[in-house]
């Protein structure tokens, strides 16, 4: 085993761990979010994750951006099966081991990978013209300046440079074995003799050929500096996930399987309030007695902060990968109001990772005196909601910004009493009259008697 | 309209030993808001010309809760909540009807966990199935071959997937259905709904309200149908601020078949 076959087991080892400490921290602000039972349909569940997350059902409502989605996905998830061979040659210091395996199977092998790889190539080339050039209005919107513009344009540009690279290093490759094996074993190259590729050539890099040079040591430091960035990106690339909004790769599985099943229409019961309504309508409750000892800190009504949340809208916070397609059909947003619901996920995942990273340095005591509401979050945002539920509809892996907004405004008005004036009068008219306008109970019925 | 309309209160019925096979939820809109009330007489009438066996609660209705729930007054809405049910389960209600979707919604979807669980329609849904039992017929009318579009309540829609039933209704009425370039699931809500009804809406620089009309006039239809009181208002006043109110007028479903029918 070589120094290089050494440093690659070690590159990565280490990819794998940060990887793997990176994803953990994740999963640990996630389950800093209140309990919620998804454990149930568990068929239900899998039948909705293998069509909205597997089949992309939801993408291709927009057609242009679904098709090419499916290819970068397709593409991507097909192309790292030749990792599994990188891996296999990285490890052993083998070249191209399932050529051996394959035999006459091994260039169609190849040749549809090249296809996929040149297929993602175009797509995201698309993605970046779509996004930077046609300035589609949705990835322009206030929240998406800065960081989660550049992050978009990053992967974007990764996936290109991987796959040029995939395509380049298949291209000398090609090259290579294609030239005379004497003088290949002569010069101590014997491993890039591949008998099942004698005299053939791959249906995309073949076209490449032309613009590499034809001496063998040249070719050879191609094809070794393209597998190696291949390699080294693709492990890159793993551990950029876990700052970026390109995590939904992995996390849209999780996330659709624990979608919510119910219609749309209904919102949650608070169990807290549930709890002391129906203490005031038992018939056997003791009015004098002395209230039970609270169990715990005392409950509060709503969410003030991200840890008010369930872990499933911060995993929901954690998938987003901030397409914006929720904002574009929101009737607020499209209206100039400052509400969008991208903005609610994004918020929502920054202020969970910020408690997180305060939680690791503090301990469970950390307080920084901010909280989601109102620090990242302003009332102005959440009252233009009409819980119409055109933003849950819209998104492909099934987040759902509608029950965050719920959650705070529930605090703003049973916590803090802050609900606009008009508001406030609809409430008391309901509590007097059981209408939401000033009319009396005892008028219900007039309309019959009307024409 | 000239025969009389017949309601029976739960507490008549009641009295009388009566039980009606459905009760109709009127809904606040539905008992107050001039407009509404209209839309409230249109569907009893379609009831008593079907001969339904149906009763109202009248004065013992009370809101359902929904506006306070959508604003986060969770509280009030569980305290009406466990009212009415009470009221319900008193009458051994097991049938409800409504012609508000935000009612139907809530009675369908968050009564169960708070003890009310009854099966409930919409009326479009009611009606539809009146139509197919043979117990509602209609004869083209004065709608026939006019072009209808369909608004979407995002309660009736996308909160609890019926798309259907009002279509197959404006079927039945032989109009020209024309769709919205927004409809369906991907239907522009009204701009109502989230209790933005009973306050204004935040700065912006354009009402929802007039951005769906906006939709709707562009189909170039000479009715715009709705199954909810709450939308029809705000079509109603969208197409006020175009001045479009002589040649498109806005309709409940309800009243569409009344209409066919001339009852």
């Amino acid at each position: 085993m070589g120094l290089g076959n050494l440093l690659f087991i070690a590159i990565v080892i280490a990819a794998a761990g940060l990887f793997y400490r990176n994803l953990s921290r994740i999963i640990k602000n996630i389950k800093l979010g209140k309990e919620l039972d998804r454990s149930d349909h568990s068929s239900d569940r899998w039948k909705m994750m293998i069509r909205v997350a597997l089949g992309q059902s939801k993408m291709v409502v927009r057609p242009v951006a679904g098709v090419l989605h499916i290819l970068v996905y397709v593409g991507f998830v097909i192309i790292n099966i030749e990792i599994l061979e990188i891996i296999i040659d990285g490890i052993f210091g083998t070249h191209r081991v399932f050529a051996s395996v394959l035999g006459a199977g091994y260039k169609p092998f190849i040749d549809s990978f090249e296809l996929l790889a040149l297929l993602v190539l175009v797509s995201c080339a698309l993605f970046l013209v779509r996004r930077n050039i046609v300035r589609i209005p949705r990835f322009w919107k206030p929240e998406m300046k800065g960081w989660p513009a550049s992050d978009a344009n990053y992967i974007l540009i990764m996936e290109i440079l991987l796959m040029s690279a995939f395509l380049i290093m298949d291209a000398a490759d090609t090259v290579l074995m294609n030239m005379d094996a004497e003088t290949l074993m002569a010069a101590g190259n014997g491993k890039y003799i591949v008998p099942q590729m004698a005299g053939g050539q791959f249906v995309v890099s073949q076209y490449l050929i032309g613009m590499l040079p034809s001496n063998a040591s040249t070719l050879i430091l191609i094809e070794r500096v393209c597998w190696w960035f291949h390699i080294i990106g693709i492990l890159g690339f793993l551990n950029y996930l876990v700052i970026s909004k390109h995590l939904h790769i992995l996390l849209a599985f999780p996330n659709t399987y624990y979608s919510n099943l119910k219609d749309k229409g209904e919102f949650n019961n608070l169990a807290s309030v549930k709890k002391e309504v129906q203490l005031m309508f038992d018939p056997d409750a003791d009015p004098y007695a002395a209230p039970p000892e609270p169990e715990g800190p005392p409950e509060t009504f709503g969410a003030k902060d991200a840890t008010d949340l369930t872990w499933k809208q911060l995993l929901d916070a954690y998938t987003c990968t901030e397409c914006g397609r929720c904002t574009s059909v929101c009737p607020a947003n499209q209206t100039g109001k400052l509400l969008s619901p991208r903005k609610i996920m994004m918020d929502t995942r920054d202020r969970i990772s910020e408690i997180g990273k305060g939680r690791e340095k503090e301990g469970e005591e950390f307080n920084d005196g901010k909280s989601l509401l109102t620090d990242y979050i302003t009332p102005e945002e959440l009252w233009a909601c009409t819980s119409c539920n055109a933003c849950t509809d819209a998104c492909p892996i099934n987040i759902d910004p509608l029950s965050i907004i719920v959650d705070l405004r529930r605090y703003l008005v049973m916590e803090q009493s802050t609900a606009p004036a008009e508001l406030n009068g609809m409430f008391t008219n309901i509590e007097n009259n059981g209408a939401p306008w000033q009319f009396a109970q005892a008028d219900r019925l007039n309309w019959k008697d009307e024409s | 309209m000239s025969t009389p309309i017949t309601v029976k209160t739960m507490a008549e019925m009641m009295a009388a030993g009566e039980k009606p096979e459905v009760l109709f939820w009127v809904g606040c809109a539905g008992s107050f808001d001039d407009r509404a009330k209209k839309i409230t007489r249109a569907f009893v009438r379609l009831l008593n010309g079907a001969g339904v066996s149906f009763a109202v609660l009248g004065t013992e209705e009370s809101c359902t809760g929904d506006p306070a729930k959508r604003a986060g007054n969770e509280f009030l809405f569980q305290m009406q909540a466990i009212q009415n049910i009470q009221v319900l389960n008193g009458y051994e209600v097991t049938k409800i009807v409504t012609t508000c979707p935000h009612c139907f919604n809530t009675l369908k979807n968050e009564y169960p966990d708070l003890g009310g669980e009854y099966e409930v329609l919409h009326h479009t849904q009611f009606l539809n199935d009146l139509m197919k039992s043979g117990k509602l017929k209609v004869e083209g009318g004065e709608f026939k071959g006019k072009r209808i579009t369909f608004h979407d309540p995002c309660y009736l829609g996308r909160g609890n997937n019926e798309y259907e039933a009002p279509r197959e209704l404006l079927q039945k009425l032989d109009v020209e259905l024309v769709e919205m370039k927004r409809c369906k699931s991907k239907g522009l809500c009204c701009g109502a709904g989230g209790a933005q009804m009973f306050k204004e809406a935040e700065k912006g620089d354009k009402e929802i309200n007039i951005e769906r009309t906006e939709d709707a006039l562009e189909t170039k239809a000479e009715i715009v149908a709705t199954g909810c009181p709450f939308c029809n208002t705000m079509m109603t006043d969208g197409v006020k601020s175009f001045e479009k109110e002589k040649s498109v007028q806005v309709f409940d479903l309800a009243e569409l078949v009344l209409g066919a029918k001339d009852l």
